[in-house]
């Protein structure tokens, strides 16, 4: 028998049509699209796409149940290890996760794992999500501090574990970066609210609008709870430090993604937070983050969004899809460029930026290869709005309210590999102890500290 | 959700409400704002902490009505909710026996100016007070302020209450007649850098307290960048209170009138 080479495609809007709208871009697969795609997974005994999965998902396990026609039972399956499964099916990088391991890939394309995990997640959502029973409780308190994905995982399998979690929320939403960070078009508000949830009828409670650092301090939550685990993330916006940079019209992508994700900008005046973008709008560096700005401009009715990127389209580290999705959106891809400076006119509005252009050079410790800029090759680009996404890194609050907790230089957490830090009972995970990754691996770290935080607890 | 548990109408567009937010009113020190939210389609706004009572567990804010969000909580009345109330943020004021101190209060500055005024006062300050505001309907919490402060001024712009003009020509004649050790001033950024230039010329130190636009109020958005010294720090974390000889006004007076026109557009919708 052979085996169909390629993945089946993922119907979804059209270019023109999506970058008028803020709806999901994939449609997602039908039941009989779903089930033959899953027919194409080989059942490997030694199942490597598992290994190279953070949160440990039995993939064979319930891609064999949606070829045999069972969904709840393939939801079952996921759901013994992943609570946010409609989150990990859309912005997972499965190139380089479980489809990078599968074994197809030596013929042809991966089975689409992702897709089929999201296709379950949709299935059981629409049908109304039941949670398992509840264990015995514990009588042990726990308190996570963040509802981003590390947090909202722990908290989940915290709670399955029997003991009472509590998380506590800077914001007024659940989520973090899922509802602040990737936009509607990629990862729907609603869908996070239901996983969400699902993760609440577990039996975790959350606060929100409380700052930990501020409105209470992690050491007045070790008195009250048994363990606190910290997942607040890679907050802190970088920035290119050029001159002009605090000139009207620049914006960190962190501010213009949370006007436009969490509140809703793009829907004002009905909704009241507004967002001012120009007709050219230009977008540095080219992660995920910076795919997400570049779309998004289009979607408000920028004329031109371009993304000015100072290395090749190899070096590109956000996901293939994102890239694609934004080429056909047509993003422009300025490339081996630098931005030197910011200029603006004479009441301090943006108007242009100039940059220069780079060639690579040498490999440097990252392992790619280092942009050399080329003396004399200054250009100007007209510009009516920037957009800077060139990462974040860890927020420093509660770090910097705790004079004994072990900080690392780039101002994350240090942790070993279960999340315990320098001080007993307080773990940490995510972005805020690796500094910004991806979803997956803050899903991954959010479920070894609940393993870790249940052992220690047991112990007492 | 968070209660309104008392209303005062202080002037024709400035109005006090307290707030029942136990977390908030227990932390709360001198020179903190909170961020709120009045519903679930609201702009978040930041707002200074006018006092707070951690007994009672409320806070109280005051405020000018100037755009669609602020009208519409000046509708709001005793029974009302909030949907979010978060804080307290920024650092503290930085509250220590000076000697002798001038606060500087402009319009609605002069409210998140009064924890400020009783906190110095009590860490033992000889306390000099002006206030200031475009005629004396516009001026907050006089006797308030005048019970913590040894020495008590008042200006109008147009004479109607106090001396005639500027709060920093009170502060040029006090300057001139006595030692100060530290200057305290918080209103309308043309105000604020007044105070600084005149202050710096004398080389005392003065603090203000900065109120760019701000959107999370806890450090991950930068929308409250402002140059200080050449250097960018956010208010919401680093500040609100900044060495006021090394504050960038008009990168700051830039930067507020971002979304002048949105608010325009949001006020003229909402009909207010």
């Amino acid at each position: 028998m052979s085996v169909r080479k390629t993945k089946h495609e993922m119907p979804e809007q059209e270019p023109k049509e999506r970058i008028k709208n803020f709806k999901e871009v994939p449609y997602g697969y039908s039941k009989e699209i779903a089930v033959e795609e899953a027919k194409r997974c080989l059942q490997c005994k030694n199942k490597p796409c598992m290994k190279g999965c953070p949160v440990e998902i039995d993939i064979p396990g319930f891609i064999n149940c949606i070829a045999e026609g069972d969904f709840e039972k393939a939801a079952e399956v996921i759901k013994a290890k992943n609570n946010l499964p409609a989150i990990s099916g859309r912005v997972c990088p499965y190139e380089s996760q479980c489809e990078g391991e599968c074994t197809l890939k030596k013929i042809g394309e991966p089975v689409g794992i992702g897709r089929l995990e999201r296709f379950i997640a949709d299935y059981e959502r629409e049908k109304g999500k039941k949670p398992p029973q509840k264990p015995a409780s514990t009588g042990k308190k726990v308190a996570v501090v963040g509802a981003g994905p590390a947090g909202l995982t722990c908290a989940g399998d915290l709670a399955r574990m029997g003991h009472a979690v509590t998380v506590f929320e800077a914001l007024h939403d659940p989520g973090g970066v899922l509802m602040y960070g990737i936009p509607e078009f990629r990862l729907p508000k609603a869908i996070v609210k239901s996983e969400v949830g699902y993760v609440k009828s577990l039996g975790v409670d959350i606060h929100y609008d409380v700052v930990v650092g501020k409105t209470i301090t992690v050491l007045e939550l070790m008195e009250e709870f048994d363990a606190v685990f910290i997942g607040t993330g890679a907050g802190l916006p970088n920035w290119l430090k050029i001159p002009g940079e605090n000139l009207d019209g620049v914006y960190s992508a962190n501010e213009f993604l949370t006007r436009v994700n969490m509140m809703k900008a793009y829907r004002f005046p009905e909704y009241d937070t507004p967002v001012k973008i120009g007709k050219i709008v230009v977008t540095f560096g080219a992660g995920n983050v910076a795919m997400d700005c570049a779309r998004t401009a289009l979607r408000l009715g920028a004329e031109k969004s371009y993304i000015l990127y100072r290395r090749t389209e190899a070096e590109m580290p956000a996901r293939t899809e994102e890239i694609e999705h934004a080429k056909q959106e047509g993003v422009i891809f300025k490339l081996l460029t630098a931005p030197i400076r910011f200029i603006g006119d004479e009441k301090g509005i943006l108007k242009e930026v100039e940059y220069l252009k780079m060639t690579l050079g040498e490999p440097d410790e990252s392992g790619r290869r280092r942009p050399v800029p080329i003396p004399g090759s200054e250009e100007k680009l007209a510009i009516d709005t920037a957009l800077v996404a060139i990462g974040q890194s860890p927020n420093p609050l509660i770090p910097q309210t705790m004079k004994n907790l072990k900080i690392g230089k780039h101002g994350n957490i240090i942790t070993d590999d279960e999340g315990r830090t320098s001080i007993p009972g307080v773990f940490a995970g995510g972005d805020i102890a690796t500094g910004a990754a991806t979803v997956i691996l803050a899903m991954g770290a959010g479920k070894r500290a609940a393993r870790a935080i249940d052992a220690d607890l047991k112990n007492r | 959700m968070y209660p309104i548990v008392e209303k005062k109408i202080l002037s024709n567009n400035v109005k006090l409400l307290k707030i029942q937010a136990p977390l908030v009113a227990k932390k709360a020190l001198p020179g903190q704002f909170i961020i709120l939210r009045i519903d679930e389609k609201g702009e978040r706004i930041p707002l200074t902490i006018a006092d707070s009572n951690p007994k009672k567990g409320t806070v109280t804010i005051i405020f000018l009505e100037v755009g669609k969000t602020t009208k519409q909580l000046g509708t709001l009345n005793v029974g009302d909710f909030l949907q979010n109330f978060a804080g307290p943020l920024g650092m503290p004021s930085d509250v220590k026996k000076y000697g002798t101190v001038v606060c500087v209060g402009g319009g609605v500055g002069i409210a998140p100016l009064y924890p400020i005024v009783k906190a110095l006062k009590e860490a033992g300050n000889h306390v000099i007070s002006i206030l200031g505001a475009k005629t004396k309907d516009l001026l907050l919490l006089e006797k308030e302020i005048q019970d913590f402060s040894d020495e008590f001024y008042i200006t109008t712009d147009d004479g109607s209450k106090g001396h005639k003009g500027f709060v920093s020509d009170v502060l040029q004649q006090i300057i001139n007649k006595q030692r100060i050790d530290m200057v305290m001033a918080i209103g309308p950024i043309i105000m604020m850098k007044v105070v600084s230039s005149l202050t710096k010329q004398y080389n005392i130190k003065t603090l203000v307290s900065l109120n760019p636009i701000m959107v999370d109020g806890t450090g991950m958005c930068g929308g409250c960048r402002v140059s200080i010294d050449g250097k960018t720090r956010f208010a919401c974390v680093d500040g609100p209170e900044f060495d006021g000889h090394m504050v960038d006004y008009d990168n700051l007076m830039l930067r507020n009138r971002r979304f002048v026109h949105a608010e325009e557009e949001a006020c003229k919708l909402a009909g207010v």
